[in-house]
């Protein structure tokens, strides 16, 4: 499965996972990753950083290109994953096990405005062509 | 605006085997296999192919077919003395930029081919073919793109050549570096563009597909132009349209040793390369993390210049690149590249970073 039903989904390739404390995991879809071939380097947003809805927060390059991967809702970061700014290729390897940062929504509603899954497909079908 | 890419006679081969296709100086080529840093790795460690017959093999024939190449070529074809015998060289404008970069093979005194890139086959032969209008009328210049061509680089690669197509065993056996041999209908030239051994294969089209499937039944691992270009990069080899072109001679892009001036011979753009050059190609090896990239800013003590081609290097697990500096950067020298919005910290180095398997520069910080 290329796009998971349980997460939401931007147009810009973020996938979005709602945790239980009502924190945000943020990652990089399958289509994504596909695009920009084998990941060599991540560097997650810092931890405490106020993020606007859209903002440039942190930057993903493959040995293709450089990439910019932004905030999917206003908020404050909470959490970097700096294991796997360590091993880059697991975004290929696992995109959705792969998380980048966490975020505390400023406005849990933003949530309900991000793509579900059959959304998303639709964005990464058009994307290809 | 919808142009159609030229297709190699590999070119289901690729897709049969689930390439990921590219638009390549017009030329619809495999970028990737699946993963181009296994791709890499397997041509440092094992054997690797590689489709390049988007690059044009171009034949000069005729009995004053040597003459030519003397008045055409930077580098000296009379060191061409046995059949069989290549050389690198560059094609130089009158300004003594660099046309193309190319490999002259002399396969016998009236048959010398040139092997050029695919971005500039079409404007190579329209130079040839007005030099030779001009300079040696009688020589007949040919373009073969009846040729396909397969690069089998990597330490295992004679050997898993040899096991895959035998009728080259024993015309290859003992091919030394640089010498082509003709078998079974195939040229093959213990030449390539990773730092590794290994054959380049020209072979007629329609064999082409057989060629690399049985290479691929010998284990051959099929690659990508994304893994050719991070391995010439490791092995500080140039790619003519990023580390030069024509606003630059070959003085200018590390390939000084390709040029042999001496009083006798005259060939186009010698007059331009008497000056002193003020900008040279170094090798840049990032200290701090990320990737460089082409065309970003390089700063230090002696001036700045510019990254020509930049990536990522799987073999040393860093970025590294070329770049084209002032010539008073010296390697070792700490300089500074802006990737992104940030001055990294960097060293010049000479290249190449690379070669057969073996790190050539220090890595240390």
């Amino acid at each position: 499965m290329t796009t998971p039903d349980n997460l939401k989904y931007t147009k810009t390739h973020e996938w979005v996972k709602a945790e239980a404390d009502g924190t945000l995991t943020v990652g990089i879809t399958f289509h994504a990753q596909d695009m920009l071939g084998d990941v060599v380097f991540l560097q997650p947003p810092e931890v405490g950083r106020t993020l606007r809805k859209g903002e440039e927060c942190a930057v993903i390059e493959s040995v293709k290109a450089a990439a910019d991967i932004y905030a999917p809702v206003s908020g404050e970061v909470v959490a970097a994953n700096q294991e796997l700014a360590d091993k880059p290729e697991k975004v290929n390897q696992d995109p959705y096990a792969a998380w980048m940062f966490r975020i505390k929504p400023a406005d849990p509603g933003e949530l309900g405005a991000l793509l579900d899954a059959a959304a998303y497909q639709e964005v990464a079908e058009a994307d290809k062509h | 605006m919808q142009t159609t890419l030229h297709t190699t006679p590999l070119n289901s081969a690729h897709r049969a085997l689930g390439a990921k296709m590219v638009g390549f100086a017009g030329w619809d080529m495999p970028l990737h296999y699946g993963s181009q840093i296994e791709e890499h790795h397997h041509v440092r460690r094992d054997a690797g192919m590689f489709d390049v017959s988007h690059m044009l093999a171009v034949d000069v024939l005729g009995g004053r077919a040597r003459s030519f190449l003397l008045g055409l070529l930077a580098n000296d074809v009379g060191k061409l003395k046995e059949p069989g015998a290549a050389l690198y060289s560059c094609m130089l404008n009158e300004q003594g930029g660099v046309l193309d970069d190319l490999i002259v093979y002399f396969l016998g005194e009236t048959h010398f081919r040139l092997v050029v890139n695919a971005g500039t086959a079409d404007k190579d032969c329209a130079w040839l073919a007005a030099r030779r209008d001009r300079h040696e009328p009688t020589v007949t210049i040919e373009p073969r793109r009846d040729l396909g061509i397969i690069a089998v680089q990597g330490p295992q690669a004679r050997e898993k050549t040899w096991r895959a197509l035998p009728q080259l065993r024993a015309a290859t056996e003992r091919l030394a570096p640089f010498r082509a041999a003709q078998a079974g209908g195939m040229l093959v030239a213990r030449t390539g563009y990773t730092g590794e051994d290994g054959f380049e294969i020209m072979v007629p089209a329609a064999a082409a597909a057989g060629a690399w499937e049985a290479l691929a039944a010998s284990d051959v691992a099929p690659a990508g132009l994304g893994a050719r270009d991070t391995l010439r990069l490791e092995a500080g080899m140039n790619l003519y349209g990023q580390d030069m072109d024509e606003t630059v001679t070959p003085l200018e892009s590390g390939l000084a040793w390709t040029v042999a001036i001496d009083a006798q011979r005259e060939f186009c753009g010698k007059s331009a390369l008497q000056r002193q050059p003020l900008r040279q190609l170094l090798g840049v090896l990032l200290l701090d993390k990320g990737v460089m990239r082409g065309h970003q800013g390089v700063r230090g003590a002696a001036g700045s210049g510019e990254i020509t081609s930049g990536g990522y290097s799987p073999t040393l697990n860093r970025s590294i690149a070329l770049a084209r500096v002032p010539a008073p950067v010296a390697p070792g020298d700490d300089i500074e590249v802006a990737v992104r919005d940030k001055w990294l910290r960097a060293r010049a180095v000479k290249p190449p970073f690379v070669r057969r398997g073996k790190i050539l520069i220090s890595v240390e910080c």
